[in-house]
């Protein structure tokens, strides 16, 4: 249950200022020809919260992601984690500075055993400079400290027995689990998880749902992207809606399931018969916007 | 048909300077290729600044030997330089398409008139090596067993050739059993599952391209010593796809993968040779299939050949995991 206080003082309304915001992102856009995919005024994160990033397929959820990772470079905007101002900033300097984050489509190294994957995810590895990988007495104490504590993550993910197995034998469902242990191998701030639960047995789901609720006692900022509403009920703090790529809601779990605005975006506003001209065009604009998501997902299903 | 002197003459190539050149290029290969999954097309390149680093500094700059060494060194990490900057950022066939026209890029420039002056255009260079022959401690003479026979020059060379292509095994056994290594399997796999962990990719795989090409420069120069002349045509884009060849043969990021892979390359070819042409001598095949003349080509017809029941019974190759390949197909 999100038993945080500061969700008390902070009105639910799109761009809300937080008390203690860790990630804070000004006038994000992100084109892809004639398509705004994203397009976030203001919104801010806070530190030690687990907050959900929910909207319809074609939102914009895994742009902003790649946006805000360095994996994708914005139109235009700024934001600022931890106070640092990050736009432009390369993908694997993100991650090293404590923002890491998970793919939607899983990417598990095949041909890496489990515990290989785990250990790649360590920062600050004296081994992997070249001079010094090669002379190993210089690197295998550090090696066998990061060795125990992939361990210790598998165990917990309930992955150990598959620790030399290749990634590419797992699940769909363990590769997700391998993803997100693997994350935490870097030791982040913030982990932003991109549907970490898709695919997961229900039985597991719940395990994995406790160690994201687990991420938070330790001090860590979750945002995560998810579908399942009984998911984001249960352990987020806070809620962002995305809807073709503006913010178009903020609250508590609660709050967002009785937004008239969440409702309408996700039921595409065909509930209700356009009452004025400019509805019918966003009626237009919204199927067509999911059709091009339809197809983008099409394509990225293919190799 | 003298088996004798078939098998002889196989493990003579097999262990010969040639399967030592090789090895040491496709060593190089298999850490770009194999461990990173750089597609380079034009290894060549690298094996032929190595034998012109080495033979322009002595022909034509009249300086010593041991002076190519370095030269041709950074020649090397030049072009790897050249080559990486502008394509590693870019996806994995723009590497592909610019190393195979470097490769031919270099030949050309070598085979030039203009160049006559400097390389000896298309004639090449020769008698550059002697200060090396001049080392050599081991006393004139025959060496060997049976039709196994060096001179104490090939002996030299060989020692010398195989000597480097245990060192430089070893120093990539280390390498891909520690971190470094493990950041250039997991480029391979999925260079943004890679970034997203905090590895810097471009960086690595540039690391692995200058690497790779010095092992390649370090083989252009035991060719250009082993035969005591260079000639441009030598290094031309055939001799990439052999190294492709031998490593697939090996099995593919595999430390000894390209080792083994080139002794049997060059064993198989020496005995399809001597073996055709015996046949062909002692009237087993009617020259109205074949002819002597027609044996060298023949003999990478068999090879192809080879390789692809190698393809088709062990896709691993020799030394590979079958249970890598079955993941392949993700
Ligand atoms: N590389 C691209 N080129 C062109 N269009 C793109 C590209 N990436 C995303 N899009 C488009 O941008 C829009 C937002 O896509 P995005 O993947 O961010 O949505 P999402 O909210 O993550 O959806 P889902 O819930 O289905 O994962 C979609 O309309 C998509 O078609
Ligand atoms: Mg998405």
């Amino acid at each position: 249950m999100p038993t945080d206080t500061w969700v008390d003082g902070v009105t639910p309304e799109p761009g809300v200022a937080k008390p203690d915001p860790i990630l804070v992102v000004d006038g994000v856009t992100r084109r892809f020809g004639g398509l705004k995919a994203v397009d976030v005024e203001h919104v801010e994160f806070q530190r030690g919260a687990i907050t959900a990033l929910i909207g319809p397929n074609g939102a914009g959820k895994t742009t902003f992601f790649n946006l805000l990772t360095g994996f994708d470079r914005p139109d235009a905007g700024t934001w600022t984690f931890d106070g640092r101002r990050m736009a432009g900033m390369a993908a694997h300097k993100v991650a090293r500075i404590g923002m890491v984050r998970t793919f939607q489509l899983t990417k598990a190294l095949s041909r890496l055993t489990v515990m290989e994957n785990m250990k790649l995810g360590a920062t600050k590895q004296k081994g992997e400079s070249f001079a010094r990988a090669l002379l190993p007495p210089l690197w295998r104490k550090q090696e066998r400290g990061i060795e125990d504590r992939a361990a210790d993550l598998l165990a917990r993910f309930k992955l150990d027995n598959k620790r030399d197995d290749f990634a590419g034998t797992l699940s769909g469902g363990q590769r997700k689990l391998l993803e997100m242990a693997r994350a935490l191998m870097v030791q982040p701030d913030i982990v932003m998880l991109d549907e970490p639960m898709a695919g997961v047995n229900p039985a597991l789901t719940q395990s994995l749902l406790g160690h994201v609720k687990d991420l938070r006692t330790q001090g860590m900022s979750v945002l995560f992207v998810e579908h399942d509403m009984d998911v984001v009920r249960d352990i987020s703090d806070w809620v962002v809606v995305m809807a073709e790529g503006k913010i178009i809601s903020e609250g508590t779990p609660d709050h967002i399931g009785q937004d008239r605005k969440v409702i309408d975006a996700y039921l595409g506003a065909s509930h209700d018969a356009p009452t004025t001209p400019e509805e019918e065009q966003r009626q237009l604009a919204e199927a067509e916007a999911a059709l091009d998501a339809e197809t983008a997902e099409r394509e990225q299903l293919q190799p | 048909m003298n088996w004798e002197f078939i098998l002889g003459r196989s493990l003579s190539s097999a262990i010969g300077s040639d399967a030592a050149v090789f090895a040491l290029a496709a060593i190089g290969l298999n850490l770009h290729f194999g461990y990173t999954g750089l597609l380079n097309f034009g290894q060549v390149a690298f094996m032929a600044l190595g034998a012109y680093g080495l033979s322009v500094t002595v022909a034509t700059l009249g300086l010593s030997l041991w002076w190519g060494i370095p030269i041709g060194l950074a020649l090397s990490v030049t072009l790897a330089l050249l080559l990486g900057l502008p394509t590693l950022r870019l996806r994995a066939d723009y590497l592909a398409i610019v190393t195979i026209a470097a490769s031919e890029i270099v030949r050309f420039v070598a085979r030039s008139v203009s160049m006559r002056g400097v390389t000896g255009g298309s004639f090449g260079l020769s008698g550059f090596a002697d200060e090396f022959y001049a080392v050599n401690p081991i006393p004139g003479g025959s060496y060997g067993f049976g039709v196994v026979q060096f001179s104490a020059r090939a002996l030299w060379v060989i020692a010398v050739a195989w000597g480097l292509v245990a060192i430089i095994s070893l120093m990539v056994y280390v390498l891909m059993h520690s971190p470094w290594g493990r950041v250039l399997r997991s480029i391979r796999e999925d260079e943004d599952a890679a970034r997203s962990l905090g590895k810097n990719v471009y960086s690595y795989k540039m690391q692995s391209l200058v690497l790779g090409g010095l092992f390649g420069t370090i083989g252009g120069f035991m060719y250009a010593i082993s035969q005591q002349s260079v000639q441009p045509d030598t290094y031309s884009t055939p001799v990439t796809f052999y190294c492709y060849a031998i490593i697939i043969l090996g099995g593919t990021a595999r430390v000894l993968g390209p080792v083994l892979g080139s002794m049997i390359f060059w064993g198989l070819l020496s005995f399809t040779d001597t073996a055709l042409r015996q046949a062909v001598g002692a009237g087993y095949i009617p020259t109205a299939i074949m002819d002597g003349t027609q044996v060298g080509q023949s003999r990478f017809v068999l090879l192809g050949l080879g390789l692809m029941l190698l393809m088709i019974f062990r896709p691993q190759g020799i030394l590979g995991d079958r249970r890598e390949i079955a993941l392949d197909a993700h």
